[in-house]
């Protein structure tokens, strides 16, 4: 197979490098080389969004993302969310929905809500189905997301 | 954060307790584990339902730099003389053996570090078969004309299925035989007779983190990390196997991205074990999504019910004859068979039962348990013929249930006299949710509507043995030890709530110990809604254990009897410091009588009985045959909620599931290769398919329960698929006999009804 080549990208705000071949995908460099597990590959065709992670501000499948495309972009992944003190608003919205199971799809569910919630700070029912439309949960704890996701919006608005 | 909540912990909707760690991406799940020096392991799986091997070419595979090496069976077997394993039978080989018996089956591993590499060099192996005749119907399967396995071999793990080694001939790994009373005589002076059959398909669990294993196999012992949902089964299994005792086999299992049946027993351990040994690496086996197709699915079944009647409607007599599709090893199968099998006339009050119930091998991808233990496929055939039958006597479907339920102090088909379970109370909740004797709009022109509503029994896989530990530290802080996996029901926080209750502390500041065989003590296994009420008990004897013990150092310090010192100062002046443990420990394995072999009869069939049902309005497009669920009710027995937040995710959770097996899952075959095995042509339900819902656990005590619980996880998929068939019926008049029920069927059957059936294209 073909050699690896040198990227450099800011993840969660530091800036780093990996040696990355052609055909590695973003969750391969995420967990291999920088220990992220948040995301991480499930349906491995882009379908289930348990691989979400944002590059430049977009929320990508991390695992159709070929990790070279992620040279001088900016990487963002679930890890970076709130901080050992406070959880981030969309997070503890989550968790006190009961917006989740065994977990496993969550990061992605977080990510895409942070990316709506930023694009649209009171997003409506329908909003909010149409924007996760792309997020599959096994567990099926939808009605649960979309009311963590109402929470959050919530709280954006009176905070 | 808030602040820990004192006093009674039963009955608190507390989050739970991992939800930090699965919200910020940190929980951990094997699927994302590597261990240093890990080799990756990449199939290579047979391209024919069945055929004896004749070569396997792995001489380019073996070229490709990079790669480790390439193993077959034959390799296997000069470490594991015997490679054959399973829970009910040993008829699983690790890798193929001389024959193939479905597609998808594995047959040569390649191990590399990089899996882009191990996947290149698995297309480059060539194996030839001579293909042999294959059987994919279980009715088929049942002539034996073709036979999938030459001898049956049961494993030693279950007593009743003993009498089956060594037979030959034969697909069917147990025919399950229950008689009470004498149905042919009842049918026989019966007023009427209804007879119908019911099919279901084959579709899978679909667990988000695909199934995984990783070994690390050395002289004298060796460690396996796996997505599991029975640690202790692999540890027994995986010693076997080796020859080793128990305590040389270490099982660690993080938390699980779904189980739902598809991660129990043993699955990818032994293939993990065996390819670590030849390597002598650390061996990780992580399926791709597509890979689960081939590897555990659900049982697709044939019920033919008969129902007879006397002239006040009441159900005299009734007979099942249940066909499970098992695929090509046995895997839990006869589990299924046997311990659903029994409760396939209902819940119904019928003096003469006759119940067979047969496990079928078949050249498909192995079925197991799917989240009901079989329950869902015999429900939905029951309560759909229940309701043709009301229909044909012109009676209330509810009526009808209401007056042949079976009620407490009434014997169950087993014998077992039913008690503790509000089958009608939830029966009647669903009735008045959807206000079943208020007038119902039907519609009219091209979109009418229609409800319906099924109920179901299930009695809960026996006998079964849990274990715990409670330690209390130094500092009063305490950490329960117990083998039930989490895999998102919730079962760490529900566990933490019943010790918290009995040693009066907030549950979340109860440490929960990850399961490992090292020091989580035994447990059969998190299946068939059975942890609730085992491990529960476990958990709260290891804790009453320790308050024991607490009281009696209390009383040898010197304390007053009632004092309410604090455990750590209590400690400090036991032991002069911070030091010490105190143990209890919890052991619960409830009563049980074997079943009659030849009758299936028995005093006592199960610990606890659980009930759950639904109801639904549809909608249908006459044009189109589109079908629109415009409510669903689903309402369980689960006993005294620990956390009814986590219980009505767990109902809607379950609804939901099986509305996909209800609507539109399915695997499609062509000549045994399934065709449509990804995401992008299987599809699940998302966000938009949610229909409006209600879920309710009925007010109950379940009075043998720890602090009056059962089991919650499986319930709500019993009723969904014959509630909505029924209410198809109400709303358009036709019958499906066949999920899924999609569009194009409900159309195929109005078209039939309308005298214009449609061709096969």
């Amino acid at each position: 197979m073909t050699a690896a080549r040198t990227i450099n990208f800011t993840l969660n705000g530091r800036a780093v490098s990996a040696e990355v071949k052609p055909h590695h995908n973003l969750i391969e460099v995420l967990q291999g080389q920088f220990a992220l597990s948040g995301a991480r590959e499930s349906c491995g065709q882009g379908l289930c969004g348990c691989c979400t992670v944002q590059v430049d501000g977009k929320p990508v499948s991390g695992c159709l993302y070929l990790a070279v495309f992620a040279d001088g972009a900016e990487v963002v992944t679930v890890e970076s969310l709130g901080s050992p003190q406070a959880l981030d608003p969309v997070q503890q919205a989550f968790i006190e929905a009961g917006a989740f199971q065994c977990g496993y799809c969550t990061p992605g569910f977080i990510l895409m809500t942070k990316t709506l919630l930023a694009r649209q700070p009171q997003p409506s029912d329908d909003e909010i189905k149409d924007y996760l439309s792309g997020n599959l949960c096994r567990c099926a704890a939808y009605p649960e997301i979309v009311n963590a996701v109402k929470l959050a919006a919530r709280r954006n608005k009176t905070g | 954060m808030t602040a820990p909540v004192t006093g009674k912990q039963v009955g608190r909707s507390l989050a739970r307790l991992e939800a930090r760690a699965k919200v910020s991406g940190r929980a951990e799940y094997t699927h994302t584990m590597r261990l240093p020096g890990m080799l990756i392991c990449k199939l290579f799986r047979s391209t024919v339902p069945h055929g004896r091997i004749k070569s396997i070419d792995m001489s380019a595979a073996r070229d490709v730099p990079g790669v480790f090496a390439v193993y077959t069976g034959e390799d296997v077997k000069t470490v594991i003389p015997d490679p054959y394993y399973g829970p009910a039978f040993h008829d699983q080989p690790i890798l193929a053996l001389n024959k193939v018996h479905y597609v998808g089956e594995p047959v040569a591993a390649v191990l590399a570090e990089d899996p882009h590499l191990a996947e290149q060099a698995v297309q480059l192996i060539a194996a030839e078969y001579e293909e042999l005749p294959a059987v994919f119907d279980e009715i088929e399967a049942a002539d034996n004309k073709v036979l999938v396995h030459q001898e049956l071999k049961p494993a030693s793990t279950f007593a009743d299925l003993k009498h089956l080694k060594g037979v030959k001939g034969t697909n069917c790994a147990l025919d399950f035989k229950l008689r009470r009373g004498d149905a042919d005589k009842a049918f026989a002076s019966a007023a009427q007779v209804f007879e119908h059959t019911f099919k279901t398909q084959k579709v899978l669990h679909l667990a988000f983190e695909p199934l995984v294993a990783i070994a690390d196999y050395k002289d004298d012992g060796a460690t396996i990390t796996t997505a599991s949902q029975s640690p202790s089964f692999v540890r027994t299994e995986i010693a076997r196997l080796l020859g080793w005792p128990e305590n040389r086999v270490r099982v660690k299992v993080p938390y699980l991205g779904g189980g739902y049946g598809g991660k129990l027993y043993i699955k990818l351990e032994a293939m993990a074990v065996a390819l670590s040994m030849l390597a002598r690496r650390p061996v990780k086996v992580a399926l791709t999504m597509d890979e689960v197709f081939y590897t555990i699915t659900k049982h697709p079944s044939t019920f033919r019910i008969k129902t007879g009647v006397d002239k006040n409607g009441k159900i005299v007599a009734r007979k099942c004859d249940v066909w499970w599709n098992g695929g090509a090893f046995a895997d839990v199968g006869p589990r299924v068979t046997q311990k659903s099998g029994f409760t396939a006339s209902g819940p119904y009050d019928i003096d003469n039962v006759s119940i067979d119930s047969y496990a079928l091998y078949t050249n498909l991808p192995p079925a197991g348990a799917l989240r009901g233990f079989g329950i869902p496929q015999l429900v939905w055939a029951y309560e759909s013929h229940t309701d043709m039958v009301a229909r044909a006597l012109k009676r209330d479907p509810f009526d009808f249930r209401k007056q042949n339920l079976l009620r407490a102090g009434r014997p169950h088909a087993t014998g077992t006299i039913l008690k503790d379970v509000a089958i009608e109370k939830v029966l009647d909740t669903i009735a008045e949710r959807l206000n079943w004797d208020a007038p119902f709009d039907h519609g009219s022109g091209t979109l009418r509507r229609g409800r319906g509503l099924a109920v179901g029994l299930k009695a809960v896989i026996s006998p079964t043995t849990s274990v715990a530990i409670v330690n209390v530290a130094g500092d009063g802080s305490v950490t329960v030890y117990c083998g039930t996996v989490d895999m998102g029901q919730g079962s760490d926080t529900a566990m933490a709530q019943m010790v918290g209750e009995v040693l009066n502390m907030p549950a979340e500041t109860i440490r929960m110990v990850p399961r490992d065989s090292d020091v989580t003590p035994y447990d059969m296994g998190t299946l068939g809604s059975r942890s609730l009420f085992h491990m529960g008990h476990a958990v709260r004897l290891a804790a009453e254990e320790a308050k024991a013990k607490i009281a009696a150092m209390a009383r040898e310090v010197g304390e007053p009897d009632g004092s309410n010192i604090p455990l750590a100062e209590l400690i400090r002046k036991k032991y002069g410091m911070q030091a010490g443990n105190i143990v209890g420990t919890g052991t619960y394995k409830p009563d049980y009588v074997p079943p009659d072999p030849q009758t299936g009869q028995t005093a006592n069939a199960t610990p606890f009985w659980m009930a759950a049902g639904s109801g639904a309005e549809v909608e249908v497009d006459t044009e189109t045959g589109q079908l629109r669920v415009m409510r669903l009710v689903n309402v369980v027995d689960c006993g005294n909620p620990i956390n009814p937040k986590i219980v009505e995710t767990q109902i809607s959770g379950a609804a939901l599931m099986q509305l996909g097996f209800t609507l539109f899952e399915k695997m499609h075959f062509d000549g045994g290769q399934v065709t449509n095995a990804s995401l992008a042509d299987y599809k699940i339900p998302g966000i938009h398919d949610v229909p409006p819902m209600e879920n309710e656990a009925v007010e109950a005590y379940q009075s043998n329960g720890p602090f009056g619980a059962k089991g919650v996880g499986e319930l709500a998929t019993f009723g969904v698929s014959p509630a909505i068939a029924n209410a198809i019926e109400d709303a358009v008049g036709v019958r499906l006999t066949e999920l899924p029920l999609t569009a194009e069927a409900v159309f195929r059957a109005l078209c039939a009804k309308d005298n214009r059936p449609l061709g096969d294209e």
